[in-house]
Parts: structure tokens; sequence; C-alpha cells
């Protein structure tokens, strides 16, 4: 029997073999794998989780957000010290999600950039555990509390807007504020229950949450008809393509009947602003008196596709800010879908009536806070688009520097003289027209006020201003957006003026 | 006529073998078992220092009763060895207290993540383990006369495998397999057992008749199928356990019960058409269950992608895989890993804990100390002297074998799971007991096969084979007449 007795000991050894063999290529080449199924993995999320995170910083190394040791299940508990002012640009860290920089830097925070590999290795020889890396923001901690006290005392404590303040030179984002605000720390607790509960609060989509959204990055995330602010639009294209000259007369008048309409419903006037009403008025008292008729006649004349063209220059329809996820799309409308009889119609080009209404900002036109910020921006940079960008540089965990900030060209949006022109109007826009609440004394400062129509009956209407200081050589390109300022009456100039104001001065102080 | 030739060529190929052993007297090596002993508590009472260690900062506070008790059943175990098997194996024991003392610390790390109280139940399970580790050395003192039970245990092990699906005692716990016997506080699990006595069945009527196995059938095909008499009362107890098996829903034992006969019937037939015969079996009977039972149909399923169904079915497995890919190559460390995620860690999937929080090494040292134990058992099968031992040897080391194959393939997606436990390591009283049974079986069957023959001794000659060769004898003749 010794034979086959044998042959049965040949055949277990390769049963132990393809054991072994199985075994080691689960856990050697195959383990790589299935540690990076991310959020299906919680061993890897969790670990991540207790890991000590990098830091995200502002202006001179200040944190605004860290990971501080903890006593419970995890190791840390990542911290966010300013949680209402920088809490929609920071995000929050959970278990299984991050929002904001804490998502789109993940990599980094978390330490598995492929760039703290060398950082990895010294800590793993050290015995150490592995820290995350560093992200430094553009933000400028001065011009981003001005802009939260200021647009809180503006709108008062049950108010919705939002500021975003660019340097127009190079794209930084130096301010964005987003109310109402909220406090981060409360989601990113390890009382999971009280973070859940703390999301339900805050988050309206199913059932009893905050109506006012305060998870909401109103910056990025809200996109309402920019109104008059979009006016400045509407002239770059005009003077763009030769219709008209910044010193030029422009057709104006009290009232518009665009043509293709009837009815009192559809008469464009000018809100009771009677400098517009001569047939013919300067460029310049067009842009100072905000006047509906004079742009509505210079869209009608540039006709839809040269309008959605310039808007495209300047941002429109894209994404080009990529340092925050979620972020809404600013709209010139291509076309229009008709719906008659509950049936949707093959798409037509925009009306001259539709055509007239973008003039002014009005219509399916929609802007986000930071796509108005990079409209005047553009304009503030001798018409050359920067790419905004919210990351000045990432760093090793002991503050090497790893990758800095570069400014990114996106494209020339109008030309030098165009920018120049429309400079000079938007000056006199504020020297003596609608935005001179936001006038800085002995600075020239370019801007623009807004209040669009919400299109419902009765409701208050959005408030905005924007604009760039000094007019000369930008340095600071700032968008004001008012959703709600309960109590409060609701105009560009009077509202956001000093909010814009204020901002600029913090960054030129 | 070439059927009997090869037989005798091969029954004369044994003989030179046997007398070249004759002159060789094997030395009892219980220093050596001493030694190794040693080294097994050091890794049993270490491991468990660590867990405090890795959990607390500091040893376990019953850190000394606890390695005490370790160390006195381990030394009982020595001593019994050395009174009543003094030419035994000397590694198997060693290896056995090493598994079984680093399952009790992954148990006791296991405890604090589960928050549960098991570890001080094991330790009650290995001392009984010992004590009747100890008590079938004493009782058998020489295993040929356990064929002397060769029906008595066939008979007893459909019972123990009949109960689980009485309607008092029987009971389902885990994954609709009704493999529980419930009998007041006590529950276990009577297909361990069962196991054991099977192996003491098979040996023992093969060995009687597997002349007339060998010999005499008619060939069909490129086979040589025996006659029903022959084969009839063995087949008819395996596929008693089979069919009880298949009602229990168990798997894993429906296999090893599978490979156990054929590889027992291989080695007492010297015959590999059986290993085709067996293999056509294993894959028409694959595929019937498969076709016909939901549950193989969901473990295939699942073993194909765990991922499919990655928060349902696939959990325990895709889990048990995450945690042995989270350990790598040297493992979390002890409490630095989650084994607590995955289900059944503390009996089924025990080797994916020791794979997440000590690393591929560890799992590699589990299993070569697996494959000593088979090794052991498989040398003490060549060895020995007498064929009920050879294929009792034999039979105990492919049990052990199948079942590590298809509980840790089962755990590393190398096969599809099944339901079984990991020998000395998982927790559980019935597998403890039966497979610390199991080793003092090897140990009896290389004590007496590295005896110094009795004419060496200077004794009166005795001839062990004597018994068999009158039954063989006697079988062949019948067997002439057809």
């Amino acid at each position: 029997m010794n034979k086959p007795i044998r042959t049965v000991a040949v055949f277990c050894m390769f049963l132990f073999v393809a054991l072994m063999v199985n075994a080691s290529y689960l856990q050697f080449w195959k383990a790589e794998d299935y540690n990076a199924d991310g959020a299906d993995n919680r061993r890897v999320t969790e670990e991540a989780f207790s890991r000590e995170r990098g830091q995200i910083l502002v202006g001179d190394q200040q944190p605004i957000a860290l990971s501080e040791p903890s006593n419970d299940r995890y190791k840390f508990l990542r911290q966010y010290p300013k949680p209402l002012v920088y809490g929609h640009t920071t995000g929050f860290l959970q278990l299984t999600s991050q929002t904001g920089i804490e998502n789109t830097q993940n990599e980094i925070l978390s330490g598995q950039d492929p760039r703290l590999f060398v950082d990895r290795l010294v800590d793993l020889v050290q015995n150490q555990d592995n820290k995350g890396g560093n992200v430094t923001l553009t933000l400028d901690p001065d011009a981003q509390q001005a802009a939260y006290d200021a647009l809180r005392n503006s709108i008062g404590p049950e108010g919705e807007g939002s500021v975003v303040a660019i340097e127009p030179k190079t794209g930084r984002v130096l301010a964005s504020v987003s109310l109402p605000a909220y406090d981060p720390n409360n989601l990113a607790t390890h009382d999971f229950s009280a973070a859940a509960d703390a999301y339900d609060r805050l988050d309206p989509s199913d059932g009893d949450g905050d109506e006012k959204q305060p998870l909401l990055n109103r910056s990025i995330q809200t996109r309402l008809a920019p109104g008059s602010t979009f006016k400045v639009v509407t002239a770059a294209a005009a003077i763009e393509a030769g219709l008209y000259n910044g010193g030029d007369q422009v057709p104006s008048g009290a009232t518009w009947q665009a043509p293709g309409t009837t009815g009192e419903q559809n008469l464009i006037d000018n809100e009771g602003r009677t400098g517009c009403s001569p047939e013919n008025i300067s460029f310049g008292a067009a842009m100072a008196q905000s006047c509906n008729t004079a742009f509505a006649k210079m869209a009608v004349e540039l006709g839809p596709e040269e309008m959605r063209e310039r808007s495209e220059a300047f941002g429109f329809n894209s994404t080009q800010f990529q340092d925050l996820p979620g972020q809404a799309t600013s709209i010139y409308p291509e076309s229009v879908t008709d719906v008659v009889d509950g049936e949707e119609q093959a798409p037509r080009e925009l009306n001259d009536a539709e055509t007239a209404r973008t003039g002014f900002g009005q219509f399916d036109v929609q802007a986000t806070p930071m796509q108005m910020a990079m409209v005047m921006s553009a304009i503030g940079n001798q018409g050359t688009l920067m790419r905004p960008q919210l990351v000045e540089n990432v760093q090793s965990a002991d503050y090497q520097l790893i990758e800095s900030f570069e400014p990114d060209e996106l494209r020339d949006a109008i030309s030098p003289s165009t920018a120049s022109q429309l400079t000079d109007l938007l000056v006199e826009t504020v020297d003596g027209g609608t935005a001179s609440p936001g006038g800085i004394p002995g600075t020239s400062v370019a801007g623009k006020t807004g209040t669009a129509q919400r299109g419902v009956e009765g409701a208050a209407p959005y408030a905005w201003f924007t604009s760039f200081a000094p007019a000369e050589d930008a340095e600071v390109a700032v968008a004001v957006m008012i959703q709600e300022a309960p109590g409060r009456e609701i105009s560009g100039g009077g509202l956001g003026g000093p909010v814009a104001k204020a901002v600029m001065e913090a960054v030129l102080r | 006529m070439s059927q009997s030739s090869e037989s005798r060529r091969a029954g004369q190929s044994g003989q030179p073998s046997q007398s070249a052993f004759m002159g060789f007297v094997h030395r009892q090596r219980r220093g050596a078992e001493l030694f190794l002993l040693i080294l097994a508590l050091v890794v049993g009472i270490g491991a468990y220092a660590t867990v405090g260690l890795g959990l607390e900062g500091e040893v376990p506070t019953n850190l000394i009763g606890y390695g005490g008790w370790l160390v006195a059943l381990t030394v009982a175990a020595h001593v019994v060895v050395r009174m009543v098997a003094p030419y035994a194996d000397p590694v198997l024991l060693p290896v056995v207290a090493a598994l079984n003392g680093l399952g009790l610390a992954v148990i006791y790390r296991l405890d604090q993540a589960l928050d549960i109280q098991k570890a001080d139940q094991q330790l009650v399970w290995m001392t009984v383990g010992v004590v009747g580790f100890a008590g079938t050395l004493i009782l058998v003192s020489d295993h040929r006369m356990l064929a002397r039970f060769t029906y008595t245990s066939g008979l007893a092990a459909i019972v123990l495998l009949l109960m689980p699906l009485m309607p008092v005692i029987g009971a389902e716990r885990t994954l609709g397999a009704k493999i529980w016997v419930d009998l007041g506080p006590v529950g276990f699990q009577p297909g361990e057992l069962a196991k054991v006595l099977l192996v003491i069945t098979f040996a023992g009527y093969l060995v009687v008749h597997r002349d007339a196995l060998a010999l005499a059938g008619r060939r069909l095909l490129f086979i040589d199928f025996p006659r029903g008499r022959d084969l009839g009362p063995v087949l008819m107890v395996w596929v008693v356990s089979l069919g009880v098996l298949v009602l229990q829903r168990d798997l894993g034992s429906s296999l090893l019960f599978l490979g156990l006969f054929l590889i027992m019937l291989y080695v007492a037939t010297e015959r590999p058409g059986w290993l085709v015969v067996g293999g056509l079996l294993f894959l028409g009977g694959s595929l019937f269950s498969y076709l016909f039972f939901g549950h193989v149909q969901q473990r295939v399923e699942i073993w194909l992608d765990p991922f499919a169904d990655r928060n349902g079915d696939g959990f325990q497995l895709v889990e048990g895989l995450y945690g042995m890919a989270w350990g790598g190559m040297i493992g979390r460390g002890f409490g630095e890993g989650m084994p607590g995620r995955i289900p059944e860690v503390e009996t089924d999937f025990i080797l994916a804990a020791i794979g997440e929080e000590l690393g591929l090494t560890a799992v590699l040292a589990v299993l070569v100390l697996y494959g000593l134990i088979v090794e052991r058992a498989l040398r003490a099968a060549l060895i020995s002297r007498d064929g009920f031992g050879k294929l009792m040897a034999t039979g105990l080391a492919g049990v052990f074998a199948l079942q590590v194959f298809v509980v840790i393939g089962g755990i590393t997606r190398l096969i599809p799971l099944t339901g079984l436990t990991t020998p000395f390591l998982s927790y559980g009283g019935s597998s403890l007991v039966a497979n610390w049974i199991i080793i003092a079986l090897l140990l009896r069957i290389s004590d007496q096969a590295r005896r110094p023959l009795p004419s060496q001794l200077g004794e009166e000659p005795e001839e062990p084979d004597d018994v068999h060769t009158q039954v063989i004898k006697t079988t062949t003749a019948g067997g002439g007449g057809s």
C-alpha cells in the first residue's frame, strides 16, 4: 500500500502548495487592489479617518482645518477653528466622505498622494504614523473675514447671499463667503449619530431640514439671473463687435416694446430711472444709469449668437474652476425649448424679445457669484481671463513645498482696448451712477449694480454688485450676490456696494 | 491475469523495503518532543501576552494563570505520551500545541473585538481535548483493536450524523446548515466525531476486503469494478452519510467524506482507476447539487463574484478578503486590525483574522504546521507494519488535509466557501476534541510503527500482521471461486 500512500502524499502537497500560492497572491499581489477599494473597504476608510491628516492653511500658515489627537476609537479628530467663515471652502471630513477642499485635496491631506511617497517611506523607517500633507489656500484671511462680516451685516442674520473676490492678474480666489454658514465641526464629530442629526437639520432635501440650505456653497453652487450686472457682458460684446465705442451715443428710451411682443407685460422700461429716457444717450450714461432699454436694443442688434459667444468667452456654459466640487454651470441660453400642451418642441433660436431681455441679464441667463467675479476680473486684467484657483500650494507634513500654484491663463475674453473702454464706463458708474456705494475715497473703483427679477409676482428681487479696484491696475475683483435679506430694502448698490467696498479695502489695505 | 500479476508485483516490491527496515531501530526522541513543546508554548503564551500588549499596552493580568494552565496541559500530554507511547512521532504533539496556543490567543483577541468571552471557554475545550487525547492513547493500547469495531463505528457514525435531523435535539445554527445537536446546556457537532469513526470503519472493512476489491470483478471500459458484495457495505455507509449531509446542507463535510472514501479505496486497492471514478463522481455530484440545490448555487455565485452582493451574501467573504489584504505581508499586529467586521470570525473565518493581524507570514506558518501534521501522519502510514494502521493513518491524514484545504481554500477564495472549522484554531469544542483524538490515534499508529520489533527486543516474536494475513487468505480463496 506504500505506493498509493506516496501518491496521496504528493496530492496533499499539491493541496498545500495551492493554498500557499493563493494566500500569497491574495495578501501580496492582490492586496493593493483590495486596499484601493475606497469607500467600499471600511478598513481603509476607517484607517484614513483616524490618521493624522494634513492641515488646510490660509495666509501665513493659519490653520482652518487640522487634526487633533482624540481619545476615542479614532486617533485624530478633524477640527475647524473658524468654522462659519471657512466652512463652505474647507468642507468637512466624515468617515466615508469629504466635501470641499477636504474632498478635492484628499490625496494630499490623507497622505496618499504619490508625491508624498518619500515621506511615507521615512515615516515607515522611523516607525512613525504616516501624516498627511498640508494645503495652503489662496484665500486672504483679512479679505475673507471682511467679506463674512460685511455680508452678514448687510443682509442680517436671516439673510442669504454670497461674496467672491478674485485677484484678476492670477485668478487666485481671495475671498469666498456663503451665508447662511454652517459649522463643519458638528458634521465631523466622531459621534456619528450626532453628525447625522446635524446633517439632517442642515439639509432640507429630505424633510424638515433648514429651508435656507446652509450646506449650499452659494459662491459656486447657486446660479441666479445676474440682472444688470450682466450689462457689462452686453457692453463688452458691443464694443468688441465694433458696434459702439465707449464714447459713442447709444439708443435708449423710456420704454421699448421688443420686436414681436405685445402688451404691457412685455414692455421693457427703466424702473423709474429717468436719465435713460432720451432716444440717444452716451454709453457711459447708459451704464451709469443702468438703462434696460439701451442694453436690450444693443443685445438685439448683436443677436443671440454674438451675445452667447461673448458670454462663453467670459466663462459661461462651462466650468473652469476645479478646486471645489459640485459647482453649477453659468448659462447664456443656446436655444429655447417651448412646451406646447405639455409636449416639448424642437429647440429653436432665441427670438428678439428673449434676446432683448438677456441684454440686461434676465430671461434664461444665469450666473454664479464666481462667474460674475470672473467677468469683472477679466476686464480688470486687460481682457485676459485667468482660471480661478483656490489652492496656493501643497506641502509635506513638515511644511516642505511640494507644488506651488501656477497662474493659468484661460483665454483673452476681450481685447485690451475693449477692457479699457469698459473700465472707463464702469468707473463712471461708480463715480456718478448707481454703483456709488461701492466707491472708495482715493481709489478709482469700477463697478456695476444689479437687481434681478425673480419672475415671481410680489417677491423681492435678487441684488448683485460687481466691481474691481484700483480701476487702472486691478488687484481685486468682487461679486456680491444677495438672495434674501429679510426686512431690508433690496438694491444692488445699497446692500451689495458696502460689502464689495469692505472686501476691496481689505485687499488693498 | 494481468491484474493479479500486477498486484503480486506490488506486493513483492513492498517486501525488500520492509526487510531493509528490519535492521533499523527508531529512537524514541521524547527529549526532542519536549524541546519542541517548549517552543510551542513560547508561541502560545507569547501570542497571548502580545494580544494584551497590542490592545491594552500591558500583558494580560491573567497571563500567569493562563500560561500555567497551558503548560500543565502540554506537559500532561507529553507525560502521557512518554508513558504509553514512547516511540510515537515527536513532531505531531508540538505542532498541535503551537496551533492550539495560537488559536487561543487569536480567540482571546477576538473576544475584545466582539465583546464576547470565548477564550476561557476554548481553554476548557482544550482541556477536554487533552483529556480525550490522553484517554484515547491509554485506552487504545494497540490501534489494531479498533478494527474490531469496524461495523459498530460505522453504525455509530451514521447515528451521530442523523442526530441533528432529529426533532428535539437537532439545531440549526449557522447559514442554514443543520449540523448541531443540543443536549441540554452542551451543543456539539456530531459530524466531527463521525469523521473519525468513518475512518475506522473504512479502514477496518477495506483492509479485510482489499484483495477481493482489487482482484475480483469485471472490467468495464478501462476500470475493474468490484463485485457488489465486496464493495456493498462500505459503499452503503458512505452513501448514507453523504445523504445525511446533503439533507443537512453541509457541503464541506460532504466533500470531506467523498474525498475520504476515495482516498482510502485507492490506497486499499492500489488502483488509480478509483480516482478516475471518484473524480467523475465528484464532478457529477457537484453538477447535480449545483443544478438542484439553491444553496450550492448561491455559494458558487458568491465565489465567482463576491462583490456582486458585497453587503449581502458576499459580505463575509469580502470582509475576509479585505481583512487579509489589509494585513498584507506582516499583518497589522494584534489589536490593530478590524477582524470583528467578519461574521463568524472566531469559528469559520479565524484564519482571516490571523491573516489580517499577523499577516501572510503567519498564514504561511500555519499552513506549514498543517502540512507537517499531514506529512507526519502519512509517514506513520508508510512505516506502519499493518494494513489497518496504514489505512487509518492515511485516512486521518487525508481527512485532515482535505478539511484544511476546503476551509482555507474557501476563505482565500480558491474554491467556493463551505462552512468547516479550521483544525485547532477555530473556536468550538467538537472540532477541537475530535482533532485531539485524531492526533492521539496517529501517535498510537506511529508508536506501533516505530517501536522495535519484538525480535529486536529479544522477546517472544509476535506476528503483528498474523490476524490479517489469515483473513486475506480466506477472502482470496473465496474470490478465486468466481
